[in-house]
Formats: structure tokens, C-alpha cells, sequence
């Protein structure tokens, strides 16, 4: 071949190359850079290999990780029970599973813009009562105190709790701040400007010392049913902006239409104003949903046993003590697969919204 | 009919806006809806106040915030001003709020500074630095700021001591803390500084009215020459015996906090960076550069000042949360305004003006930034109106 077409020897060859060989050392500050990524590479990659594959203990006792260079993964294999689960007890073990496959499945579900309507403002409500009592047991089920509830299930639990009280709460505060009824605009601007501006572990602490006292004489709340109704009227504000920029796109012409229909304020709102404002504020409602279940791990505060609480706890394990990589490593991929298919399924969405 | 009280134009009210009218008409549609609503919350928040109040007398705590004068018996671990055991709750609540705002003000420049540099290198097309800026921001994105504190503080306080500790050009790492070189001035700080301040403002002249090139080069040569001649030098630190002496000492705390503070919101500030700067249309790089303008001058004459509309308010926000997040210093025990009035809910019982101190300050940090933002907003946009 290459003596009758010496031209295209070699390069026919390489041809499909040169464009990346081209975006990686076309021009000098380029070159730099990519050998400076390279070099970057290749001082971490390879310690880190080493780390988490070659000199890893995957199954075993704590002396053999204690001797190995590397990751103890047979430390999450001992302690995955715990860090998922917590103190929940093993004969009950499949309620917390059970919860677990319910709550992403519902979260599917929902996802889903076939499933859209009716039957999902209904199935929320309906299927946080049964989280709820399959967790807390009672009517039929063992009793299992708050005390031995934690990890995934309920970080899982209490964001959906969260999320679906305040959501509609939302919708009202943002119908407040947009409404022409001065003095409820105000009380809307002042609840969403304050709430917008402190802190979350603010509200916790709030949860944690006030709101007891706030109570009647008598009533108990334990500390993670408290942290949830605040972290709820706290996320609301953050909704409520969110719904507030799907309703001003909503121009007045359309409330005129209804007007002249005969329709009146709440039906107004309801067939003609959400369906449309909602739909287009789902990615950012779904990216707030996100920063809301990555915030869930603010629990740890307060001593609640969400899943970063129970990855730490397990680091002082006194038979397992120490692996705070490997723990911190666990409890990072779980929240990483979560909100990493969160925010993909959210640019899909924006793209297929966008074509209509 | 009631919606045309809803969307009734309000020209008809305004001509007659004074004195009892212009009240009426600001309650204009449905004032007993609304006066109805008021009450009902002021009722609730009226009976849990009443609540608190029972609560606080059965427990012989009187409400109010002369507990500020008395004196709080506990220690600080890192006090900018000089504080012990047995000072004012008010100092210490001071004490907090500086090392808050210490963390904050440290963690927003250099977040901005990384944020920026990631934005711009995820953009320079070459695809691996593509790919690696993407995944840095997807990991720390999608994983929580407070397990990444834990993360860093676990490895702080894991770190080798000093005679071990692993250092790189007077970057040292142990745990003790961080040491990082830091500038001292041997004759105090004021006349250098202010000297500095004249080249750079003489500099600013001559660029503006004298129209001279090359003087912030020569501005920067001449201030490093007045620094070094007035005894200002780089204090790096060292091992000496078994301590690491000299530099800026970093507490674990402090760098475990400002580190995950950083990397959190540099993955956010690149996000920002890459849309303001893609935010700019093609065609307007493509014009310039036909223009003849080098690419240099292309970022910094056409790109620049119309990503920064979409950069500045974004990264305020971005700023806003960074500050908020570092009361997360309380799960780490670094004595930030949020971990300091903790202790003091705790020691006096006074949790309501502890959480109201708390959520005061973050209000007021709040409102001020936004009014600044507003300010410079306007500033940006009439620019541009003035420009086209």
C-alpha cells in the first residue's frame, strides 16, 4: 500500500487522532497545561490505586487492615449494617428496607412526567403515613422507639417529610408575595427574607431549645419529629422563591382570559396559573431538592442519626476504630448516586421542556 | 367578581392617595381577609409565646439580654481579641462573630480565586483539564459540605506531628496545624502600606490621564522595593526542636473549616464562571478577533464585562451561603458566632436571645450585602445602557 500511496501511509493511520493530539498540544500554553494535568495525574492517581485496590483489605479483621497499607473496605463490610440502619432491630430489618424501596421508588415515580397528576399529590401524603408507621411500628407491627431509628431511611424519610409539607406551603407564601393584598405581600417578604438569610443549623438549634419550651406544658416531641417540622417551614421560604419565578412568568393576560371565562381567584390558580408555572419551575424545584437531601446531613448537629451521623459514629467503633476514609467514602457514595441522578434527570428535563 | 378585585389597576386609587386613604388603599382588596390572617397568626405566635414565658419562669430564667454583662466561664480556643474565662458573654459573643467573619471573608477570596481559576480551565478546550474540572465540581456538588468537613478535620487531626510533618515551601502540615508563611514588618505596618497605596494611586493616574503603558508593572516592582527596604519580609516557618515555629499558625479547626468552606464553593463559583462566560454570544469573540484585538483583549475588553452581569450577582449569593455554611464550625468545635452563642444557650439558659442574636446577625449580613448588590446592579446596567 505505502509504496503506491506514500502520502496516505502513516497518516491514514493516525487520522482519526489528530484532532485530539491537536486539542491537546496545539500551542504552547496548552501543551503546559496538559502536561501539567498529566503530571497532577500521576502524582495522585497512582498512591490512590494503591490506597483503594492493591493494598486494600476487602474482607477480614480489624488486625489485618491495621497491618495492610491501604483501604479497610472489610470495615464497611462489617459496619455497612450500621451505618445504613443504625440501632434498628435486626428482626424488623426488612421495615427500614421496605421504607427504603418505597420512598426512591415513589421518587421514580415522580420523576416520571407520565405519572404527573393527581394520583401523586394523593400517593405522597399516603405513602409517608405508611414510611412512617412501617419505621415506628405500632397497629399490627412491633413498636421500635425513635432512639434506634437511623441511616439512609431516615435521611430518606425526613427530606420527603420535608419536602412534601412544605411544598404547598410554598405555593401559598409565593401566592402571598405575589398577591396585590398588601399586608399579606408583607408578612410573605418578611417570612421568605428572614428564613432565606439565617443559617440552617439556626433553625436546628431552634428545634433543639425553643421550640420544647414553645410547646404545652405535658406535650413531647422527640428531637428528630421537631427538627422536621422546622427544617419543613424553613425549606418552604426556599420553594416559595422558586414557585415565585414559575408564577411571574405567567403574564397577565392569561388571568384576564380566566377572568372573562367567569372563573374565580382559586380556580384561576388552580386550572390555569400552576399547571403552567409549576412545569416550568420543575428543574429548579428538583436541583432545590437536591441541595435539600445533600442538607438532611445538617442532622448530624443535633445528634440525630441521619446517615453522615451514623458513618461518623461508626469511626469510634472501639473494634473499628479509625477508618474515617472508608466511612466518609460510604456514606459520599450513596448521597453521590442520589443527587448526581438528581441533577442528570434535571438537565434532561429542562432540555425535554424546552422542546415542548 | 372577586377577581376583579384582584386585578383592578391601581391608577384609580393613587390620585387620591393621602392621609386615611393612602392607608386604606394600601390594604385596598380584602382588608378583613387580610387583618383576619394577621390575627390568627399573632394568636398562635401570642400562644406559644405565652408558652416560652411559663417555661422560662418554671425554670427561673428571666427573659431579656442583661445575661450580655455577666461573665461566662469558659475558655475560647482562638480568641483574635484577648479573651479568658470570666470575661463578658458580650466579648465572648464578639469573639465569634470576628472569627466568623475571619473564616467567611478568608473562604469567599479564595473560593472566588480557585472558583474562577476552575471556571476558566474547564474552558480553555482542552479536553482533559475538561474533563478533570467536571469531575472535581459533579464530586463535590453531589456530596454534602458536612461530610466533607468531617472528612478534612479527620484528616487534620490525623496529620504526623511536627518532627514528621510533611512540609513543601514553608507550607507545613501537622497536627499542631497548618503553618503557612506570612508577612512581618520589622518597623511597623503603616508607613509601607500607605506608601504602597501612593505608587498604585500615582500608577492609576498616569494610566488614566497620562495614558502610559506599562505602569502596573512598574507599580508592582516599586512597591515590592519600598516593602523590602521599609523591613516588611516573609516570615517562613520552620522546624525548630520539636515544634514548627515562625509563619502563620493555622488551627486544625480553622483549616479543616476554611479548607471545606474553599473547595464546597469553588465548585460552585466554576459553575458560575463557565455560564456567565458562555453567556456571551460567539459571534461577538469572532468580531473581535477580525477586529484584530488579541485574545488577551478579547476577555478582557468584550467577554469579561458582560459575563461579570451574570458572574457578580451569582457569586453574591454564592458568598451569602459560604457565610451561612460556616456555622457548620459548631459540628467541629471551631468558636465561630453560631458554636459560641451554643455555648451560651447552654451555660444561661438564654436560648431565645441566643437563636434571635444569631439569626439578627445573618439578617443584617443579609441585607446589607443585598442593598451593596442593588447598589452595584444599577451601577452595571446604566453602564451598559450608557455604553450602547
Amino acid at each position: 500500500m505505502s509504496v503506491i500511496f506514500p502520502q496516505y501511509s502513516s497518516r491514514m493511520l493516525l487520522a482519526p487522532l489528530v484532532p485530539l493530539l491537536r486539542s491537546l498540544f496545539g500551542g504552547a500554553l496548552n501543551t503546559v497545561l496538559t502536561l501539567l494535568a498529566v503530571l497532577m495525574l500521576a502524582l495522585i492517581l497512582p498512591p490512590l490505586l494503591h490506597w483503594a485496590v492493591t493494598d486494600a483489605v476487602f474482607s477480614g479483621t480489624q488486625e489485618e487492615c491495621r497491618q495492610a497499607a491501604g483501604a479497610c473496605w472489610a470495615f464497611v463490610q462489617a459496619k455497612a449494617r450500621f451505618i445504613l440502619f443504625a440501632f434498628y432491630p435486626s428482626e424488623a430489618l426488612w421495615r427500614p428496607i421496605l421504607v427504603i424501596a418505597l420512598l426512591l421508588g415513589m421518587m421514580v415515580a415522580s420523576a416520571l412526567p407520565r405519572f404527573w397528576g393527581m394520583r401523586l399529590i394523593l400517593g405522597w401524603p399516603l405513602m409517608l403515613a405508611l414510611a412512617w408507621w412501617l419505621m415506628a411500628g405500632g397497629w399490627g407491627l412491633a413498636k421500635v422507639s425513635l432512639n434506634s431509628w437511623g441511616g439512609l431511611p431516615v435521611t430518606l424519610l425526613v427530606w420527603s417529610t420535608c419536602m412534601i409539607f412544605a411544598f404547598p406551603a410554598a405555593v401559598l407564601l409565593a401566592l402571598a408575595r405575589q398577591s396585590r393584598m398588601a399586608g399579606l405581600r408583607l408578612l410573605a417578604v418578611a417570612y421568605i427574607e428572614v428564613m432565606r438569610a439565617i443559617p440552617m443549623v439556626a433553625i436546628l438549634y431552634f428545634a433543639m431549645l425553643i421550640l420544647p419550651m414553645a410547646l404545652p406544658q405535658g406535650v413531647i416531641l422527640d428531637k428528630l419529629i421537631r427538627a422536621t417540622i422546622l427544617i419543613a417551614l424553613f425549606w418552604t421560604a426556599y420553594l416559595a422563591e422558586v414557585v415565585r419565578g414559575g408564577l411571574q412568568t405567567i403574564g397577565p393576560g392569561q388571568a384576564e382570559a380566566a377572568q372573562s371565562l367567569g372563573l374565580g381567584y382559586w380556580r384561576l390558580i388552580q386550572l390555569v396559573v400552576l399547571p403552567q408555572a409549576l412545569r416550568r419551575v420543575i428543574p429548579g424545584l428538583v436541583n432545590l431538592g437536591i441541595g435539600f437531601l445533600l442538607a438532611t446531613s445538617l442532622l448530624a448537629v443535633i445528634g440525630a442519626f441521619d446517615l453522615l451521623n451514623t458513618a461518623r459514629a461508626s469511626t469510634t467503633d472501639q473494634q473499628w476504630l479509625g477508618f474515617y476514609n472508608e466511612a466518609y467514602i460510604f456514606a459520599a457514595v450513596i448521597y453521590f448516586l442520589l443527587c448526581f441522578a438528581g441533577s442528570r434527570y434535571s438537565l434532561w428535563l429542562e432540555a425535554r421542556l424546552q422542546r415542548g | 367578581m372577586k377577581l376583579s378585585r384582584h386585578t383592578a389597576g391601581r391608577g384609580a386609587i393613587s390620585g387620591q392617595r393621602r392621609g386615611i386613604s393612602a392607608l386604606v388603599s394600601w390594604w385596598d382588596p380584602r382588608p378583613f381577609t387580610q387583618l383576619f390572617v394577621i390575627a390568627l397568626i399573632l394568636a398562635a405566635l401570642w400562644l406559644l409565646g405565652q408558652n416560652i414565658l411559663a417555661a422560662l419562669a418554671r425554670a427561673g430564667i428571666s427573659p431579656g439580654f442583661a445575661f450580655l454583662g455577666r461573665a461566662a466561664n469558659f475558655q475560647i480556643g482562638e480568641a483574635v481579641i484577648p479573651f479568658s474565662a470570666g470575661d463578658t458573654y458580650l466579648r465572648a459573643i464578639g469573639v465569634g462573630l470576628i472569627n466568623t467573619l475571619r473564616v467567611a471573608l478568608a473562604g469567599c477570596v479564595l473560593a472566588a480565586l480557585l472558583g474562577t481559576a476552575l471556571g476558566v480551565l474547564g474552558l480553555m478546550g482542552n479536553p482533559l483539564l475538561t474533563r478533570l474540572v467536571r469531575i472535581y465540581v459533579e464530586v463535590i456538588r453531589n456530596t454534602p459540605l458536612l461530610l466533607q468537613l468531617f472528612f478534612w478535620i479527620a484528616l487534620a487531626r490525623n496529620l504526623p506531628g511536627p518532627k514528621q510533618a510533611p512540609h513543601l515551601g514553608g507550607v507545613w502540615l501537622s497536627n499542631r496545624g497548618i503553618f503557612v508563611p506570612a508577612p512581618v514588618a520589622e518597623n511597623g505596618w503603616a508607613l509601607p502600606l500607605a506608601l504602597t497605596a501612593l505608587v498604585f494611586l500615582a500608577a492609576f493616574a498616569l494610566r488614566r490621564f497620562g495614558g502610559l503603558r506599562y505602569v502596573w508593572t512598574g507599580a508592582f516592582v516599586a512597591s515590592a522595593g519600598i516593602l523590602w527596604a521599609s523591613g516588611i519580609s516573609l516570615d517562613i516557618p520552620s522546624l525548630q526542636g520539636f515544634n514548627i515555629r515562625g509563619g502563620l499558625s493555622l488551627s486544625p479547626e480553622f483549616a479543616a473549616l476554611l479548607l471545606a468552606l474553599v473547595v464546597k464553593f469553588s465548585a460552585a463559583i466554576a459553575e458560575i464562571v463557565r455560564a456567565g462566560i458562555l453567556s456571551v454570544p460567539e459571534g461577538q469573540r469572532e468580531a473581535a478577533r477580525a477586529m484584530g484585538l488579541s485574545e488577551w483583549h478579547i476577555m478582557r475588553l468584550v467577554v469579561l464585562p458582560q459575563a461579570l452581569r451574570v458572574i457578580v450577582p451569582l457569586t453574591t449569593s454564592v458568598f451569602l451561603d459560604l457565610a451561612k455554611d460556616s456555622s457548620l464550625a459548631v459540628a467541629i468545635g471551631y468558636p465561630d458566632l453560631v458554636s459560641i452563642l451554643n455555648t451560651t444557650a447552654n451555660t444561661t439558659g438564654q436560648a431565645i436571645e441566643a437563636v434571635l442574636i444569631m439569626a439578627g446577625s445573618f439578617v443584617i449580613l443579609n441585607l446589607s450585602v443585598a442593598f451593596l448588590m442593588n447598589r452595584y446592579n444599577a451601577r452595571v446596567a446604566l453602564r451598559g445602557e450608557h455604553r450602547r
